[in-house]
């Protein structure tokens, strides 16, 4: 028998606030120039050199330099990576061919494509995150692996 | 220029919102996908404030249709969902937990100077390009 036990101790209400910046610099990119936020599909765009825009090229700038600019204002919140190198190449294809033939991750989708009732997002994410949970609760109940 | 200003500006944004949310620490995400482990709730609030305030966004947007910068406000059009759309949320679901990372938190990572993440984006990469190999292929 599987049962639900929520660790509050580990509950951190702050992300709410990371949610909700999230959501604005969705509307900032929606509303300013017209785009969608999707992280995999901006990102992808660097991967062709004839298609790729300026914006796309300074919006993953942003993303890379956040942490530097965020590290002059407070100390940044704790990071830890346990992960072996086998599985941080494995998941990297994973994510990256995955969200390709899926149109989308956790933003464009997550966050974009829900915010517009959009059917498809709502399946991806509806998958994306019954997979997540299965791999974890196999990986790291199971199989010990993660 | 306004348009690099406005993306420059959200990347930074966006980054931001990860680094407060968690959503940029693995082991948090993998505890939140932990379910029937110690599950952390917590970023189930990341996804609901930025559902929050993107659904004003998206219903601002719908009335308006043309952005700040005087161009057309360009979404998605596709409905149908189908096998390619499916299987992709899949691998990215399976990838996702294994080790917990997502391409934002990834690509913020690679600021933050985790070594990992120099490995996770060249891997990343990879598999968008073998995508973009395939894509002609798969009709």
């Amino acid at each position: 028998m599987m049962s639900v036990q929520i660790d509050w101790q580990a509950f951190t209400p702050i992300s709410l606030v990371g949610g909700l910046l999230l959501g604005v610099a969705t509307v900032i990119l929606l509303l300013g120039i017209g785009r969608i936020a999707g992280i995999s599909g901006i990102f992808s765009s660097l991967l062709k050199p004839k298609r790729v825009e300026a914006w796309q090229i300074l919006f993953i700038l942003g993303l890379v330099v956040s942490p530097l600019l965020y590290g002059l204002i407070s100390p940044l919140p704790a990071i830890e990576v346990t992960t072996s190198l086998p599985l941080l190449i494995g998941a990297g294809l994973l994510v990256g061919f995955g969200t390709r033939l899926g149109s989308g991750c956790t933003s464009g989708h997550g966050i974009c494509g829900n915010a517009r009732l959009s059917p498809r997002s709502m399946a991806a994410t509806v998958t994306f995150m019954f997979f997540g949970i299965v791999t974890v609760y196999l990986g790291r109940h199971v199989l010990s692996l993660i | 220029m306004l348009k690099n200003i406005i993306g420059l500006l959200a990347g930074l944004l966006f980054g931001f919102g990860l680094l407060i949310s968690g959503m940029t620490d693995p082991v948090k995400v993998q505890g939140f996908l932990d379910v029937f482990g110690a599950w952390d709730i917590s970023l189930a609030l990341v996804m609901g404030g930025g559902l929050v305030v993107a659904i004003v966004g998206v219903q601002v947007a719908q009335r308006q249709q043309t952005s700040w910068i005087g161009t057309l406000i360009e979404m998605p059009t596709k409905t149908t969902i189908n096998k390619k759309l499916l299987i992709g949320a899949m691998l990215f679901g399976i990838g996702w937990g294994l080790v917990g990372i997502c391409p934002g938190p990834g690509i913020v990572l690679l600021g933050t100077g985790q070594w990992q993440a120099y490995v996770f984006i060249p891997a990343m990469i990879v598999g968008m390009l073998v995508y973009q190999w395939l894509e002609p292929r798969l009709g």
